[in-house]
């Protein structure tokens, strides 16, 4: 398999955040595959932590995922509506390479959630797996590392990393 | 004792139904200093799990009540509790979250402790007194009370305290059906859950055992079982509050949802129910079929005065909070389970409490959401006619599992440790 430059993927990326921070979350969700896993570990685990054994803060399959882009689109979704204004950064992106037949990228990232006067911030690392189909890339993998101690102040990862 | 407030705090009159909490309980930091005072420095506390600290050595930091701890389990195997700081002049003798070690260095000076927190060495031992050793005062101090029920350890500041199996009371009951869950002991789970809510730490203690919320606040989450059917329809909400004194309070209920001690849905499939079935045919042979029944069928939202939190639902949370302001707290959250699960029923329930608890769940971030609201609703809690909150649901009623019951088994103990006084003829006793 040829590797998508850098480049290719900064603007794959770019296009994501830019889906997530004007709340276009299905068109978001056509991103990722249909085996598609989404994980936020809690903090205090190392980085290879799997969520089969170890308490995440969020491990979605495809079906849960699905299901948050569902909910996260409802009025009943307090915690997110009225919806929160969002800011993805994302920067620092290397390709590294291919692994069981993905293409193994890293970016580090800072999103800032801004609601009822308070901004929050996520700042962590992207680890992604892409795959190529033929519209381009697509998601396979995408697990979020916060360089946090915990989510304090932030209480909740309600809206997508 | 006296009052932080003149006015009375908590106001029950049965025969009108009325049960009030005024709503400056939740901004005002002189109470929040007599919580201190009066309920976390007098009331046992959790401070962790001993599967935590499981092997000789193993160590974790910890934050309690506003104190710095170290949890330790020594050589000898013994579990002990200090204040993590220096007896030379303050520093942390431990910087680390957890590890495994026989002794702490304190970085400053060098003076170095065992796991059992005695003075084993100090740079420059003959420019202090020969028997300094001997004085103690070179060791670090333990909290005064350390308590450890099947697993479970709590302290205590308050040196006078009766014992943590009194204190428990009545709440062991409900303890033990969870703690029986397992034959070889529970254990929490790797990872730790922890964030903070702009709110008083009172809102999460009414909202952690409240079952009237569920249908408004959870509605999205109601949703998304219906989507992917993962309910019993058969299996409906219903059970009981109950109030277990010493402000100590639980709801039991039976729920739709699964459980991985033996509450099966058809989502876990032929050979999930096989596996279900076994663990209650070996819980029903060490307990009786009537105790199994009432351990995998029945949900458990305990409250544990004043704010220790054991949900058995969908999954197992130990959860614990404290305020760092009237409008603060910060929140930890465990996953428990039976140390000998298989990895089969282990990954269900990691599936489970995720799917509906913590900050990335389904239902959690939106009791975050309304425990903010509440706190932002406050900013009129001293405007007249606003200044008081509604607790009375239920009251001279059969106890129902979305009543607010549990709720004033909380007030009222709360009231007589933070302003002396009775809930009943306007607070005075
Ligand atoms: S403060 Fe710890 S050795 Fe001096
Ligand atoms: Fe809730």
């Amino acid at each position: 398999m040829s590797l998508p430059t850098r480049s290719e993927v900064e603007d794959f990326l770019y296009q994501e955040a830019d889906l997530l921070d004007n709340w276009k979350l299905k068109e978001w969700l056509q991103l990722y595959t249909k085996d598609a896993e989404y994980q936020v570990p809690s903090t205090d685990l190392p980085k290879d932590a799997s969520p089969v054994d170890s308490l995440f803060y969020i491990a979605d399959d495809y079906v849960r995922l699905e299901q948050r882009v569902i909910r996260l689109g409802k009025k009943s979704m307090h915690s997110e509506y009225p919806r929160s204004k969002t800011r993805h950064l994302v920067t620092n992106v290397r390709v590294l390479g291919e692994v069981e037949g993905d293409i193994q990228v890293t970016a580090g990232f800072a999103v800032f959630r801004t609601k009822w006067g308070n901004t929050d911030t996520f700042v962590g690392s992207y680890d992604y797996r892409l795959r190529r189909n033929e519209g381009g890339l697509l998601i396979r993998k995408k697990r979020c590392l916060l360089d946090l101690d915990g989510l304090r102040p932030q209480g909740r990862v309600s809206i997508l990393l | 004792m006296n009052a932080p407030t003149p006015s009375p705090l908590v106001l029950e009159d049965e025969k009108q139904g009325l049960f009030r909490v005024a709503r400056k309980s939740f901004t005002d930091t002189e109470i929040m200093n007599a919580e201190y005072g009066n309920v976390f420095n007098k009331c046992w506390l959790y401070l962790g799990h001993e599967s935590e600290v499981a092997k000789k050595g193993d160590f974790i930091t910890r934050t309690v009540a506003k104190r710095n701890l170290l949890f330790t389990r020594d050589m000898n195997g013994v579990l002990n509790a200090f204040f993590n700081t220096c007896p030379h002049r303050g520093a942390e003798v431990c910087r680390e979250r957890a590890g495994n070690s026989k002794h702490f260095q304190c970085f400053y000076h060098g003076w170095i402790f065992g796991c059992d927190g005695q003075l084993k060495s100090l740079p420059g031992a003959d420019r202090y007194s020969a028997d300094f050793k001997e004085q103690k005062r070179g060791n670090l101090v333990p909290v005064p009370r350390f308590s450890n029920y099947r697993g479970m350890c709590f302290i205590n500041f308050d040196p006078q305290a009766g014992s943590l199996e009194d204190y428990l009371g009545n709440a062991r009951e409900y303890l033990d059906l969870v703690l029986d869950q397992s034959e070889s002991g529970m254990v929490i789970l790797k990872g730790m859950q922890e964030y903070a809510i702009r709110a008083n730490w009172k809102l999460l203690v009414e909202n952690s055992n409240d079952g009237y919320h569920a249908a408004t606040t959870h509605a999205s989450y109601l949703d998304y079982l219906a989507n992917t059917h993962a309910l019993d329809k058969e299996v409906a909400l219903r059970g009981v509050g109950r109030e277990l004194g010493g402000g100590h309070a639980v709801v039991e209920y039976t729920a739709p949802w699964g459980r991985p001690i033996a509450n099966w849905i058809p989502k876990w499939g032929e050979e999930g129910k096989k596996e279900m079935d076994a663990l209650h045919a070996k819980l029903a042979e060490r307990h009786g079929k009537e105790r199994a029944d009432r351990i995998c069928f029945k949900n458990r939202n305990l409250l544990i005065f004043p704010n220790l939190v054991l949900n058995d639902i969908m999954a197992v949370t130990v959860r614990t909070f404290y305020p760092t302001a009237p409008n603060y707290m910060n929140v930890n959250g465990w996953a428990l389970g039976p140390n000998e699960e298989s990895s089969w029923a282990r990954q269900y329930r990691l599936d489970n409490f995720l799917e509906f608890l913590g900050p990335g769940g389904f239902a959690t971030p939106d009791d975050v959401e309304a425990l903010e609201s509440c706190q932002a609703g406050y900013q009129n809690a001293l405007e007249t006619g606003a200044e008081w909150n509604d607790i009375s649901k239920g009251m001279g009623l059969d106890p129902f599992y979305d009543d607010e019951v549990q709720m004033r088994s909380f007030w009222k103990e709360w009231n007589r440790r933070v302003s002396g006084a009775s809930t009943k003829e306007g607070g005075q006793s």
